[in-house]
């Protein structure tokens, strides 16, 4: 099974380098991996994305918390919460294409950030798998390039991840 | 007070009440030996190579409970270090290990002598620190040590670049009582409904086992499991690392466990309907095959790691806290119990147990006219009259020596479990009787491995410790051999050397006393007169019986009930018969 776990980890440099060390030693998977400073700059926080058993999912949770750095953490899988991921999509146009890839944009509420006579440039957020969505809705050839970073969330209601 | 880096780091230790650090210097950590030089406070052991440094540390570490600490210079000082730091790792021993790195600025640049050591020690170490700051080296080298000696213990490397510990930059010194770590706050306490949990079932067993590895000895609950064990009545079994926590010559100890485990052991794991896992780490040289271990047992199990727990094999009931603190717990919670040990069920089960125990799995030919290694412990054993610390390298003598010496204390017992390290016997031999100088301290070991670290006799000499090497000499990595010998049709493929130096002409060019031994008639002699030179380290070149093979043994892949045990037990070996 997919889960999403945000860690709360201390701001301090090989911090990451400990949490991606820790998933190729231990073989676990990671299909994704954010991070960038909080509100409070001592801290980072990171969204990871993987898959597995929920025996491989404790082992994970737990190999995380015992990292020195790491202060807090939670599974996204146990909690009602909301997940985003920005995408930018560079596609090629034509008089005839660009029409389209205007209204599709529309429709999958992106936005154009970037034009040039050959090429657009699409902002879009949304789940991963709207994303995947609006990938797969435009023609292939038409596609230049994806950036994508990866998903990060949050948790829904009053509680919240922090000291 | 003001104080240069280099004098933070020494003061540091001073006040951080360290011994003795082992070390070697080079070019990154010159001011830092600068420093040392200046005080006599910190005793500094010098090794003749960095792995060395490590294993003596980690060696005094075993035998008294305080952290092994460690000075290494930047690049192969460092690397050097890596061997060791994995091995304390592995087994949670409390080290710290202080590298030299080249200068800030240069960081990065490859420059001579640079590695990147918090990035290769970073998958083999607890934590690991490297110091960009000078105002905030005291309060790194206190979380060092707070890190490596709390929780469950381990290795923390920190990394000082040269340029820190610049004598002319000096900069108000203060070292701290205490520091809290916000992220890091290992649990300490039992959860209370898990322990009653645990006690009904406890008490509810029919065929219970008492399951106890290093957690015991680190977490110096011997006391505690001792008196568990004796209130409750049931047997109890070591792990490898936890041989000593309770007293080996107790009845109702059955010996170790797992691979090279005893029968009675191995039998009354797969047999038991509840086990009491107690600083276990369930680690596969202890359970074999997983789909066949203890297949009709609940399991509780307490430890300090919540990592640990379920890890390798599903508990039914997890304590996570300080094993000391937990069985206090437990004792105070089967105390209050209405309910008492099953008596009845008791009784049949040490019945069956007795008879497992029948079958004698440790008999050996003892009519042979070659040395048999099992023997050489035995006497060891009595010479030392168990009173010895015992350490080794890894291998057949290594699973002899836990075998046949009766260990009854904790921390007497030193070997690398975890990481299976050779050439750790005799650094760590140096490091023990450094800690206990009036202790008898062997350092039972074999042709291969004391070939891996055997530069430290000359440690030994320069520093007076005099402990007594045991080489059980079959001109094989024994246990290499076996293995060849069991899976691989006996192609003993490079598991011998073609040439092997005369340890007792080495011995005596290191300055040293050498003893060559061919007989059995002479073992015994041999090591009474080795350990009446008090003052002498002694090589004992013992040459063995080098068809000799390790048993019981569980194969790879098989469980706790199918055992290759030696044929006709007490007469020959298999081999012989074959």
């Amino acid at each position: 099974m997919r889960h999403i776990i945000s860690i709360l980890i201390e701001n301090e440099s090989g911090a990451l380098s400990r949490v991606a060390g820790l998933f190729s030693a231990r073989g676990y998977n990671i299909e994704s991996l954010t991070v960038a400073p909080t509100e409070d700059p001592s801290l980072s926080r990171m969204t990871l994305v993987t898959r597995g058993s929920d025996d491989i999912i404790e082992q994970i949770t737990k190999q995380l918390n015992k990292l020195i750095d790491v202060v807090k953490l939670i599974d996204f899988a146990e909690s009602v919460h909301i997940e985003r991921e920005l995408m930018m999509v560079k596609v090629k146009t034509t008089d005839s294409t660009r029409e389209e890839i205007r209204r599709m944009a529309d429709i999958f509420r992106g936005r154009i950030i970037d034009v040039t006579p050959t090429s657009y440039v699409v902002e879009m957020t949304g789940t991963s798998d709207k994303l995947d969505a609006f990938v797969a809705a435009l023609d292939a050839d038409h596609i230049i390039e994806v950036v994508r970073s990866g998903p990060t969330g949050i948790s829904r209601g009053e509680k919240g991840l922090h000291l | 007070m003001e104080l240069n880096g280099a004098q933070i780091v020494v003061q540091s230790l001073k006040d951080e009440g360290v011994e003795y650090i082992f070390g070697y210097p080079g070019g990154a950590v010159l001011h830092l030996y600068d420093a040392i030089f200046q005080q006599d406070d910190v005793k500094h052991i010098l090794v003749r190579h960095e792995q060395g440094a490590t294993h003596a540390a980690d060696g005094y570490a075993r035998a008294t409970g305080k952290p092994g600490v460690v000075l290494v210079t930047s690049g192969p000082g460092a690397t050097n270090a890596v061997t060791g730091i994995a091995t304390a790792y592995l087994d949670s021993i409390p080290m710290v290990v202080i590298s030299g790195q080249v200068s800030l600025p240069v960081i990065g640049s490859d420059a001579f002598q640079e590695v990147d050591m918090v990035g290769i020690t970073r998958p083999c170490v607890k934590h690991n620190f490297l110091v960009k700051d000078v105002t905030k080296l005291a309060e790194t080298i206190k979380k060092a040590f707070h890190v490596a000696t709390t929780g469950r213990p381990g290795p923390v490397v920190v990394d000082i670049p040269k340029d820190i510990t610049d004598p002319r930059i000096k900069v108000p010194y203060k070292y701290p009582k205490k520091v809290t770590m916000r992220s890091y706050n290992p649990a300490v306490t039992g959860h209370k409904g898990q322990i009653k949990k645990a006690v009904d079932l406890l008490l509810s067993a029919e065929k219970p086992m008492i399951y106890s590895g290093g957690g015991v000895i680190l977490g110096e609950a011997s006391k505690e499991l001792t008196e568990l064990t004796h209130i409750l009545g049931y047997p109890i079994t070591n792990t490898l690392m936890g041989l000593g926590a309770y007293p080996a010559t107790d009845n109702q100890f059955v010996g170790m466990l797992g691979m090279h485990g005893t029968y009675e052991a191995n039998m009354a794991m797969h047999e038991s309907d509840v086990i009491l896992a107690v600083g276990a780490r369930f680690d596969d040289r202890v359970t074999g095959k997983l789909a066949e271990f203890c297949p009709y047992a609940k399991i509780i199990h307490i430890d300090i790691d919540p990592a640990s727990i379920s890890k390798t094999v599903k508990v039914d009931i997890p304590i996570v806290g300080e094993v000391k603190v937990v069985l206090d717990q437990m004792l105070e919670a089967i105390k209050e119990s209405k309910n008492k040990p099953n008596k009845k069920a008791l009784e049949a089960w040490w019945n069956q147990i007795d008879k497992w125990r029948a079958v004698k799995c440790l008999e050996y030919d003892r009519e042979s006219r070659l040395i048999k290694p099992q023997y050489v412990i035995e006497q060891l054993y009595e010479v030392t009259r168990g009173d010895a610390f015992i350490t080794s390298d890894v291998g057949q003598h290594q699973m002899y020596a836990a075998q046949y010496y009766h260990f009854d204390k904790p921390r007497r017992w030193i070997n690398s479990g975890g990481l299976g390290t050779m050439g750790f016997g005799l650094p760590a031999a140096i490091g023990v009787k450094l800690a206990h100088p009036d202790a008898d301290v062997a350092c039972v070991t074999g042709e291969a491995s004391i070939q891996m670290c055997i530069q430290e006799l000359s440690t030994a000499l320069q520093y007076n410790t005099p402990v007594k090497i045991v080489n059980l000499n079959n001109r094989y990595m024994g246990m290499v051999r076996q293995w060849q010998e069991f899976s691989y049709e006996s192609r003993y493929s490079h598991s011998y050397m073609d040439t092997i130096p005369d340890f007792v002409k080495l011995a005596e060019a290191y300055g040293h006393v050498g003893m060559l031994v061919e007989k059995p008639e002479d073992v015994r002699p041999a090591l009474e007169q080795a350990f009446a030179l008090k003052d002498r380290t002694v090589f004992l070149d013992i040459i063995t019986d080098r068809t000799e093979n390790v048993y019981p043994m569980i194969e790879a892949g098989k469980g706790h009930h199918d055992m290759k045990l030696r044929v006709a037990p007490g007469t020959a070996t298999d081999r012989e018969l074959a």
